[in-house]
């Protein structure tokens, strides 16, 4: 008899214990890989939003967001799917932030998330492709898509009189949809795409690839690579020879990796394009990341806080965390109507949406869900002087 | 003014670039070439010898560097060099002790050899890595430039620019001379002619009192040392990263068979010949051809045989075309 009361009690303790227990949130990134540099970033950025809410106690039924990490590696589809897989099945995660790069996601998206019904809110894939794929109304991006980036880039360089272009790009779906993109938009503008072709990441040289750029005749060289990679050594190797004196980088190009590495020769020879925004919504991420030590300009981070943050509104308006819940609710949270929510202010917001009251997450980016779920998206541009990348203004 | 201009695009953008190559590949071809002259096997563990001889430089040139050495504008690495090349006999040694030595007293197949070599290959491939990681790693200082192209444009006053890097002149000085000293090593030295009759007939260079242990130490004293100084070449000029260097098998191999493999001097003319073709093949020739031809014969495309993706497809189709054509390659070396 004894004995059995010591188990219910033990039995009991357990259940309550179960009570309590966090829900997990996916948090899947290329923690290896070409964008091993910005994710930490990305990651601590998400779950300073996680715990933000959590530590609000205001979730419904006093859930609390624990953050389960994995990596996507940004390369490899099979590794991600199973490490994505790991998530859903095994963490019984409520809902997923990422992946990062845009071969990844797709694949994540199409083999796992979706089928499992598990809402998806990707920081920083941005490929064109991921606008048509069939997602049942799981997978949303806090970034833009590169169709948008390529336009404003193709915009800028109008306005600065660049009419003849060479033209690189990383060989993946990320590189290819930018430089589609770019291509289009800047030949219905009037200029000229003398080459464009692709380069692989993960070589010693790019000489030869520099050689045959270099050949089509342009002065200014868009580099659509990564900052870690191909990218870097194709500006190395330009800057070497001597092929082109002016470049153009996208956002995978941004990091003060590339400016150290590279030095003094690169000052005043490059201007780009990164996700970004200015105003009250910046303002008040830019404030909070640092109270929080946090550095609010690296690459994707307002992007991956807003990621975070939409997952811990999105289960106080639909009052548990319950995934499919998750994704009907993803679009009253993140649009017009309602009160506007910016960062450091979730407390309020998951006050507000779970007494089921209208609110307009504004967040870091001043997140807008246009379309199938992704950011209408603002840049910042930038140039790169005196060894700083310094923005001189916003898209 | 023209032609001078399309010289210089093409010195520029091909010549300099592909002649370090070239240079790089023959020191590595000539290294798997005295392997396979004296020990009769493709040594595929060369390739990661050079990733390992390579990583004891950069960790020297790194100590060096935080003591505060340096040579001047020269890089760093050269004073690191002797110390990875200690090295790398060391591991060289050990291995043929703990590996090929019991193949050889058992006169196996030469195809046992090679597996064994694959096998020799991951491991040092581990071991590099272990080490060193996986990354890009820069170690090159001194002066980066010997002629910069604004220099050069402001001196000549032509449109184009030509710059020489002097990694790409170390790389092509330090060829020459090591070429050289083998050469006369293996032409002049006792043990260089010993080297040479053990490889031209085994048992009658050990009839006439050639120590055959004394010749396979040698012989991996001469290789492990080529393959370090071709392997901190090829870091300095490009960058360290050790998935590169096993890339780097291929084209070297295809060097050391389309010289004549077993042939020191065909090994270093198979470097020259596919650095040579594979920069030429992938090369755009429109502004070259833009500078020589009149007006309306001027090409609108880029004139490119191949993309710069198939840079490798280059040394499988010289080596694919050697060994239908002429499987003894321009030297007349064995035929494999």
């Amino acid at each position: 008899m004894r004995r059995i009361l010591l188990a219910t009690a033990a039995c009991a303790g357990l259940a309550s214990a179960a009570v309590a227990e966090p829900t997990n949130i996916g948090i899947i990134l290329g923690f290896t890989g070409p964008l091993e540099s910005i994710t930490p970033g990305m990651a601590a950025s998400a779950e300073l939003a996680l715990k933000e809410a959590s530590d609000s106690g205001k979730l419904p039924g006093g859930i609390t967001l624990a953050p389960t990490r994995s990596d996507s590696t940004c390369i490899d589809a099979a590794a991600a799917t199973t490490a994505a897989q790991q998530q859903v099945n095994t963490q019984k995660v409520a809902a997923i932030v990422g992946a990062d790069c845009s071969g990844v996601t797709t694949a994540i998206a199409n083999n796992v998330a979706i089928p499992a019904g598990v809402v998806m809110i990707s920081p920083s894939a941005t490929s064109p492709a991921l606008s048509t794929i069939e997602d049942d109304g799981y997978f949303f991006r806090t970034a833009p898509s590169d169709a948008r980036q390529g336009e404003i880039l193709a915009a800028i360089a109008m306005e600065k009189g660049i009419k003849e272009v060479a033209v690189t790009f990383t060989n993946n779906d990320y590189g290819k949809g930018l430089a589609d993109s770019f291509g289009a938009a800047f030949e219905k503008a009037g200029g000229k795409v003398l080459i464009s072709a692709p380069h692989e990441d993960g070589k010693a040289d790019y000489s030869s690839e520099v050689a045959a750029l270099q050949a089509a005749g342009a002065d200014t060289l868009m580099v659509f690579g990564y900052v870690d990679q191909g990218g870097v050594g194709v500006v190395q190797a330009s800057l070497d020879t001597g092929a082109f004196e002016s470049f153009v980088f996208a956002d995978g190009m941004y990091g003060q990796s590339l400016i150290d590495k590279i030095g003094d020769d690169i000052n005043g020879k490059v201007w780009g394009t990164l996700p970004g925004v200015e105003g009250e919504a910046a303002d008040k991420f830019a404030a909070y990341a640092k109270e929080n030590g946090m550095d609010p300009t690296g690459t994707y981070v307002p992007e991956s806080y807003d990621a975070g943050a939409l997952i811990a509104l999105s289960i106080a308006a639909s009052g548990s965390a319950d995934r499919t819940g998750i994704r009907d609710k993803m679009m009253d949270v993140a649009n017009e109507p309602g009160e506007k929510i910016y960062a450091g202010e979730l407390a309020k917001g998951i006050e507000l949406a779970a007494a089921g009251t209208d609110i307009d997450y504004e967040g870091a980016t001043g997140v807008e869900f246009v379309g199938p779920g992704e950011a209408r998206g603002s840049y910042r541009v930038y140039e790169i002087k005196d060894d700083k990348a310094e923005t001189i203004g916003y898209r | 003014m023209d032609v001078l201009n399309a010289l210089v695009l093409f010195l520029n953008f091909v010549m300099i670039p592909a002649t370090a190559y070239g240079a790089q590949l023959a020191l590595g071809a000539l290294g798997v070439t005295l392997i396979y002259a004296v020990l009769r096997f493709s040594n595929f563990a060369h390739g990661d010898m050079m990733a390992f001889g390579t990583m004891l430089v950069v960790l020297v040139t790194w100590g060096l560097q935080s003591l505060g050495v340096s040579l001047g504008p020269l890089p760093t690495a050269l004073l690191a060099l002797p110390i990875g090349i200690l090295g790398t006999i060391v591991l060289a040694l050990v291995t043929d002790a703990s590996v090929y030595r019991f193949y050889r007293s058992k006169r196996s197949e030469p195809v046992i050899f090679v597996i064994a070599s694959v096998g020799v290959m991951f491991v040092y491939n581990a071991l590099t890595r272990f080490v060193i990681g996986t990354d890009d790693q820069r170690f090159e200082d001194g002066a980066r430039f010997v002629v910069k192209v604004g220099d050069f444009r402001k001196w000549s006053g032509l449109d184009e620019g030509l710059a020489i890097r002097t990694s790409q002149l170390i790389t092509v000085v330090v060829m020459i001379l090591t070429v050289a000293f083998v050469f006369w090593f293996l032409q002049k030295t006792r043990t260089g002619k010993a080297m040479r009759a053990y490889s031209d007939n085994e048992d009658l260079a050990l009839l006439s009192g050639i120590s055959p242990e004394r010749v396979v130490r040698i012989t991996w004293i001469l290789a492990a040392a080529l393959a370090v100084i071709a392997g901190t070449l090829y870091g300095l000029d490009k960058s360290f990263r050790p998935f590169t260097y096993f890339q780097l098998l291929l084209p070297i191999f295809a060097a050391a068979i389309v010289g004549g493999i077993g042939h020191p001097l065909g090994a270093v003319a198979g470097g020259f010949v596919v650095a040579y073709s594979e920069v030429m093949v992938t090369y755009a020739y429109k502004g070259v051809l833009t500078y020589l031809l009149p007006e309306a014969w001027r090409p609108e495309g880029l004139v490119q045989m191949l993309g710069t993706d198939y840079k490798f497809a280059v040394s499988f189709i010289i080596l694919v075309v050697v060994l239908l054509i002429r499987p003894t390659g321009i030297f007349r070396g064995r035929t494999i």
